[in-house]
């Protein structure tokens, strides 16, 4: 919990790019200057009123922001015990969390003078959001999909083509998200002179972390007003998904001076001694202090250092490494990290369809086990805000294959 | 080889001999354990014997970022069959065991290097006979462990530089970086392509009052020509990475016989 006497994680990163110990810029040369550049350029476009004012304006006309928060009412009520509220991204448009930062960082492509996209993606959300900020924009876009990804999340893949974006299937290593963001690094490698890659989630190398969660913040900043207005006061605990983190990062941010506990969930996959899972901060034996695709921070691996193979039902949590925000922030027990598995997910996802009538994400449905778990041992006057980042149109598909057709 | 000097001092032995001989220095490239382990020490004395200068030896990696789809392959392949770090370093025993007196670097990404510890792994390195290392995602800014390390023990730390690195970069690697320069050609990663040669050589240009050591080229050069033609730029080394690993699928006569082509190409001076 919190320590209102040691704040270490304000002010972060630091100067080289750093969360405590985690962070940093390990990439090829080549893409040192363009990191360089697009750090330069945040910075200053952060201070400009113009770009803040053309982004608070696209948030609020075209996204839809801000986003409601709900009380979960019938889901407290089967539940029983604390009252769980869920913060609404699955209402943003495109249906996730993710056009937050898409749309930001096009705003600086654009102001950068890029007029193409490069951008990889796992459950699709970040792909169809950079190909809808990519139309809305008039710019060109690339999307890497892993063709393990590109099987599960076949809507997603039909709409981001729809959206005018040219998906290109990523079939080496494990055909996932972390080899979709190799290739993306490789594109832009190649293309830096033209091409922005808008990396989606609060990872890789430094700006990042950083720019992404700055774009998240915006999910937290609107919790917490919403939160005192209301429920006149602030939740007792956060609760969301980590994949990456960003939609965690974007939550909790501007909670961190507050006394309101804040609960990552990472994806226990088919638990975790089974070794399927991306629980990074979980498995103490695989789930180590390494250096993969530009960032130092937990990453899930053998002990000769190769990345690890990572299951997860969703798409979007199966990854090796976390953001490396989150492994500062638990490190420094300001927030704490526990998983789900893919069948909680599952219940889960099944639990709010029947007494909410709402289809969250599978991402999402990871959060909400948790807090299905944690309600009956709090009294009523609890109060848990789960993220609720994305809808669970996309991943159809997949429970059915699961469960058979109902 | 007089001396046995080990390290940076046996890469700029090397080059130095290649000045003398008046020829570009011919490094070249082979993933370790690829096709098979069994074929790597037979494919490093094809390059020996086709007159490479210095051999660089890819370390497999889960996640080659800075590897185009060649290199990548065999990376994929060498892991698939069983290659590890540690039996990267046992096969670069293997290698000065078979008579290879050429200076040895490692190229690998920084994750093994890490997991392994950066101070034990070139203490390894320098065991079995490896001169110097070359870490393609590890910009000298994170690189502070290993270059300590290597610092101790005379193992040269290779740094890259980029057609994207600014002209204040290019001074504090250039003036870093021992053993050699590593000079990357044009954007984008390992493998085939067209080279920028007249900005290569102003680049060439450029980067010699501030280098300590002698500069090479690397990324996109696959022909015999091209490797002749960034001799040309100035460049005082040619590493031909991608096209060597594609020759050495053939097996060693293969691989000799085009090493010797490409060192062929860059006899003679200017």
């Amino acid at each position: 919990m919190t320590q209102p006497t040691d704040r270490a994680w304000r002010g972060l990163p630091d100067s080289r790019g750093y969360y405590g110990a985690y962070g940093g810029r390990y990439v090829p040369e080549t893409l040192i200057g363009p990191l360089q550049d697009l750090e330069y350029a945040y910075r200053a476009l952060r201070a400009s009123a113009t770009f803040q004012t053309d982004l608070a304006e696209l948030l609020r006309d075209y996204v839809g922001r801000p986003t409601p928060l709900t009380e979960a009412r019938r889901l407290s009520a089967a539940c029983g015990g604390a009252r769980i509220w869920l913060k609404r991204e699955d209402l943003a448009h495109t249906g996730a969390h993710k056009i937050n930062n898409a749309l930001g960082q096009a705003l600086i492509a654009r102001a950068m003078g890029k007029r193409r996209i490069i951008a990889e993606t796992g459950a699709g959300q970040h792909g169809v959001a950079s190909a809808t900020v990519a139309a809305l924009l008039g710019m060109t876009c690339v999307v890497y999909m892993g063709t393990e990804d590109m099987a599960r999340q076949a809507p997603n893949v039909a709409r981001m083509r729809l959206l005018g974006a040219e998906v290109r299937p990523v079939d080496v290593g494990s055909c996932t998200l972390k080899d979709a963001i190799n290739e993306a690094l490789r594109d832009w490698a190649a293309n830096v002179t033209d091409s922005h890659y808008l990396l989606g989630s609060a990872l890789g190398p430094h700006p990042y972390p950083m720019i992404v969660r700055d774009m998240q913040s915006i999910i937290g900043r609107e919790a917490r007003a919403q939160s005192l207005e209301q429920m006149g006061r602030l939740p007792n605990a956060l609760i969301a998904c980590v994949g990456g983190g960003s939609n965690a990062i974007g939550l909790f941010h501007p909670f961190l001076d507050d006394p309101v506990q804040l609960i990552g969930v990472e994806a226990g996959g088919q638990g975790i001694e089974t070794g399927l899972h991306a629980a990074r901060l979980a498995d103490p034996e695989r789930g180590r202090p390494g250096v993969l695709q530009g960032v130092h921070t937990y990453v899930l691996q053998d002990p000769d250092g190769q990345i690890a193979a990572t299951h997860s039902i969703s798409a979007g949590l199966d990854y090796a490494a976390i953001g490396p925000e989150h492994a500062n922030l638990r490190v420094l027990a300001r927030a704490e990290y526990t998983w789900a598995t893919d069948e909680a997910a599952l219940e889960a996802f099944h639990a709010l369809a029947r007494t909410e009538g709402i289809l969250p994400a599978l991402e999402s449905s990871h959060a909400l086990a948790e807090a299905i778990r944690l309600a009956p041992l709090h009294p009523p006057e609890h109060i848990l805000l789960v993220n609720l980042s994305g809808r669970g149109d996309k991943d159809l598909d997949t429970i059915l294959a699961q469960e058979g057709r109902p | 080889m007089s001396t046995q000097s080990r390290g940076a001092e046996a890469i700029s032995a090397a080059f130095q001999r290649a000045a003398e001989d008046r020829r570009t220095e011919l490094i070249t490239y082979l993933t370790l354990g690829y096709p098979t382990r069994d074929a790597t020490v037979p494919l490093v004395r094809a390059l020996d014997q086709g007159g490479s200068g210095i051999i660089e030896l890819g370390v497999p990696f889960s996640d080659p970022v800075a590897d185009g789809p060649l290199i990548q392959r065999a990376s994929h392949a060498a892991l698939q069959a069983g290659i590890t770090p540690a039996g990267c370093l046992d096969l670069a025993a293997e290698i000065r065991a078979a008579g290879v007196r050429q200076p040895l670097i490692l190229m690998g990404y920084y994750n093994p290097i890490l997991a392994h510890g950066p101070a034990q792994y070139v203490q390894h390195c320098v065991d079995v006979g490896v001169d110097g290392l070359i870490v393609p995602d590890l910009p000298p800014e994170e690189a502070s462990s290993l270059q300590s390390a290597c610092d101790a023990t005379g193992v040269a730390l290779i740094y890259l530089i980029a057609p994207t690195s600014s002209p204040e970069r290019q001074a504090i690697i250039a003036a870093r970086t021992s053993g050699f320069l590593y000079v990357v050609s044009r954007l984008g990663t390992t493998g085939r392509g067209t080279l920028p040669l007249d900005t290569l050589r102003t680049q060439i240009t450029a980067l010699r009052p501030l280098a300590r050591t002698p500069i090479a080229v690397g990324f996109g050069i696959s022909t015999a020509q091209q490797a002749r033609a960034v001799a040309d730029t100035g460049a005082d080394g040619v590493i031909v990475g991608s096209a060597v690993v594609e020759r050495a699928a053939e097996g060693p006569d293969a691989l000799e016989r085009f090493t010797a082509e490409l060192s062929a190409a860059l006899a003679g001076p200017q």
